[in-house]
């Protein structure tokens, strides 16, 4: 296993300098920062819910007070695969959504994208301002070795956490002043403004003015209300809900004290299923009846893109590094996890067959729901897992449990190694832009390689450090 | 501004002024329980507070009309709309649906209050300690008011903000007085004598008012006085004319900030003649009751019409 901190005993260079302020400062100190760091946190009101556990819908996520931290070359590295990931995916959603080159040149098999469920058949023929269907591309990272890195997956809707790479910022800059003056390490606290400019970028045809903003939230019992809250005030933007905007006449407006004010690009964060009765469910009470007719006219901008979920599908994933050969000509810089898909029958064979090596997930599941993670399951969980991949075989992938790099981490014990991912957030506009950073999640309980917070995990702050 | 912002503001301080005028309501029982009992009337302090704060409806008709039972359903029944930890619980709810309509001192006074509110120690304090308990609530109240003063951006929020206030402070300064109206004995004789007196002057206690009052009269405690402080006389912080000249100014403010005006603004207007231009006599001649009653009805109307006016965005 790589611990990101030390190789062969020695303290990894990036890390050095953290290290000796540990030392120099001792144990005390660090536990009474990590105090002061829990009642910031609460003070804040940071906050993450969890579905389906009842309890405080209110509950903080933990943050751990060690941070991660990456060298610049790594970065460059880690830079240019994310953005080429991002542009290959869009370029890919555009493809889908208007004449498929990728599936008449038989790269892609049809029913893999036409009977998925997130694609969407209301919006083919439709043209998004520049062409972009993903604006805010989260790509999940894990590290085996000092020069391996794999993506695990790719978050096409409306990827979560970057509220925390903020806040998370904010923090270790108030706990750890001396470590910030001495070493240069790259800020985060321009995301906010890159989110708002990406957002102007893909103002509607029909937008002839500076284009109106809005986060449109499902509310505040919503997991991510606070990042909804906290990015629409960073932003300067109102928070909406689906109750506050209607439309007229082929324009969206908000309901405002003044009378309606009129919208032109709706950053999103409900699915596509909610966000339009009149086209997706009939049942939705979040969206906005005949917010797609205004879209289809050029009325209103949408992030992301309603159908851009087909490009974040677990099965499709499989293909992107084949979508970056064919779209852009390049090979991927970023490696894809291996991948059985348990829709061909020689690998679901084998999936059955090395269940207790594998792990295996849902293809439309998310947020570490419902997958089997082999080496720590029991011989009945897997039985009963095979029998739900029988059932439904095109619904599962498997991969290798990879040996995920861990990074120090405090536990009740002291100390302690933990698994770590990473998640940089990526924004497709007028330009592609990364901020240098991103948010690292790490598996609490000892061996757990699940880094989901909503399954006990935590979070890290991320350090790039610069040339 | 948004409409559900606008919407959320003026409830969240209507509920916060709400509990502390449950807690008036309350210490104003709690002091005339105290009196020796002089005929059946004065024994119904405790079904004439839960008349007054409008809950009669909802209070289990087999339940004791006691202070233990009456205190706790209008402080801890979670199905009782106003009782205070639910107005507790609605405010916060509201300011967190639009954390970044206020500012961070404001949500911190809310939501200390609530949590506190929460812990199991304070029903044993409102159950052995009830005066004590009162005075927590009106601080609570005091510290998100002070809160709010000193750093929310005076813009058309801090205006919605002030109406559900005085909305609020208007109907439950009514009500205090019309908690007289239950307690006060149906024998003409008993009016004026020394237990109706001591009454009158436990509703200005209740109102935090008792010394303002010798400052303003400087003068005995009359009922004619007393009730003249709490709903004619425009210094007096809780009085009705004092509610809704505030109420009034607010609204003009919007109509100037918003370049608009609405039939609320000639509503909020005449309610505030009516004030300016009664007299004392004349409304205990007519009945004090019924006053109260016309008021409070007018007071409803002009919250819808602020609804109207600002909610719907005009359409």
């Amino acid at each position: 296993m790589f611990n990101e901190m030390t190789m062969d005993d020695q303290v990894r260079e990036p890390y050095r300098a953290l290290v000796d302020w540990m030392e120099a400062n001792g144990p005390e100190v660090l536990e009474q920062k990590r105090l002061e760091a829990e009642t910031l946190f609460r003070k804040i009101g940071i906050t993450f819910a969890v579905y389906g556990e009842g309890g405080d819908p209110e509950r903080l996520i933990p943050f751990d007070l060690i941070p991660r931290i990456f060298t610049s070359s790594e970065w460059r590295k880690l830079d240019r695969g994310v953005k080429q990931r991002a542009r290959a995916l869009n370029t890919f959603l555009y493809d889908v959504y208007h004449n498929a080159e990728i599936i008449k040149a038989g790269i892609i098999p049809a029913d893999l994208v036409f009977k998925n469920d997130a694609f969407e058949p209301a919006v083919i023929g439709i043209d998004p301002p520049r062409k972009v269907y993903s604006h805010i591309v989260g790509v999940d990272i894990v590290r085996t070795g000092p020069e391996d890195f794999y993506v695990l997956e790719d978050n096409c809707r409306t990827p979560s956490g970057v509220s925390y790479m903020l806040e998370n910022r904010e923090i270790m800059m108030r706990m750890f002043p001396e470590l910030f003056k001495n070493l240069r390490i790259e800020p985060v606290e321009s995301y906010p403004d890159m989110l708002l400019k990406t957002l102007k970028s893909i103002a509607p045809p029909k937008c002839d003015r500076d284009p109106n903003i809005v986060v449109l939230t499902p509310g505040a019992m919503n997991s991510a209300y606070y990042e909804h809250s906290f990015l629409a005030d960073q932003m300067g933007v109102e928070l909406v809900e689906g109750q506050d905007l209607f439309v007229s006449e082929d324009r969206v407006y908000m309901r405002t004290t003044r009378g309606p004010a009129r919208v032109d690009v709706i950053y999103r964060r409900i699915d596509d299923a909610y966000i339009d009765p009149l086209c997706f469910r009939p049942d939705s009470v979040l969206g906005v009846p005949g917010l797609m007719n205004v879209y289809r006219s050029g009325g209103v901008a949408i992030c992301s893109a309603p159908g851009a979920g087909v490009a974040d599908d677990k099965a499709v994933y499989t293909y992107v590094p084949d979508m970056i050969r064919f779209y852009l000509g390049q090979e991927p810089i970023l490696n894809n996890v291996p991948t059985w898909k348990c829709g061909k029958s020689d690998d679901l064979k084998y999936v059955l067959e090395h269940l207790g090596e594998l792990v295996v997930k849902e293809v439309h599941g998310s947020g570490g729901y419902g997958m089997l993670v082999g080496p720590a399951s029991t011989k009945a969980e897997q039985a009963a897992y095979a029998e739900r991949i029988k059932a439904d075989p095109g619904d599962f992938i498997a991969q290798p449990t990879l040996a995920l790099s861990a990074c120090p981490t405090f536990v009740e014990s002291g100390i302690a190694p933990r698994h770590v991912d990473f998640r940089p957030f990526c924004l497709v506009g007028d330009d592609i832009r990364l901020t240098p950073g991103g948010l690292t999640r790490v598996a609490l309980r000892e061996g757990s390689l699940v880094v989901n917070s909503s399954q006990g995990g935590g979070v890290k702050d991320t350090w790039i450090m610069s040339d | 501004m948004l409409s559900r912002t606008a919407d959320n503001l003026f409830w969240l301080s209507r509920y916060v002024e709400r509990a502390e005028n449950m807690a008036r309501l309350m210490e104003m029982g709690y002091r005339m329980a105290l009196m020796p009992a002089v005929g059946d009337g004065n024994r119904s302090e405790w079904e004439s507070v839960l008349s007054a704060s409008g809950c009669m409806a909802g209070y289990d008709p087999d339940a004791p009309l006691r202070q233990e039972e009456v205190a706790n359903y209008l402080i801890f029944n979670r199905d009782n709309p106003s009782s205070i930890i639910n107005c507790f619980e609605y405010a916060r709810a509201n300011a967190r649906a639009m954390r970044t309509a206020i500012t961070a001192e404001m949500w911190e006074a809310l939501n200390n209050a609530l949590m506190e509110l929460r812990r199991p120690s304070m029903h044993n304090l409102a159950k052995n300690e009830l005066p004590e308990f009162i005075d927590w609530v009106k601080k609570q109240g005091a510290l998100f008011r002070g809160a709010t003063d000193s750093t929310i951006l005076r813009n058309d929020g801090y205006d919605f903000i002030r109406l559900g206030t005085f909305i609020e402070r208007a109907d439950n300064t009514a009500r205090l007085l019309d908690v007289k109206y239950y307690v006060l004995l149906p024998e003409t004789s008993m009016v004026g004598d020394g237990v109706d007196n001591y009454q009158w002057t436990t509703v200005l206690r209740a109102a935090s008012s008792l010394r303002a009052f010798h400052w303003v009269y400087r003068d005995d405690y009359s009922p004619h006085r007393i009730a003249h402080f709490l709903i004619l006389n425009p210094f007096s912080p809780r009085s009705l004319a004092h509610c809704a000249e505030q109420i009034t100014q607010h609204l003009e403010r919007l109509a100037r900030h918003y370049g608009q005006r609405h039939p609320v603004h000639g509503q909020a207007v005449e309610m505030y003649s009516l004030l300016t231009q009664s007299e004392m006599d004349e409304i205990f001649s007519t009945g004090l009751h019924e006053f109260l009653n016309d008021f409070q009805a007018r007071n409803g109307a002009l919250s819808n019409a602020i609804a109207d006016a600002y909610y719907f965005g005009g359409q």
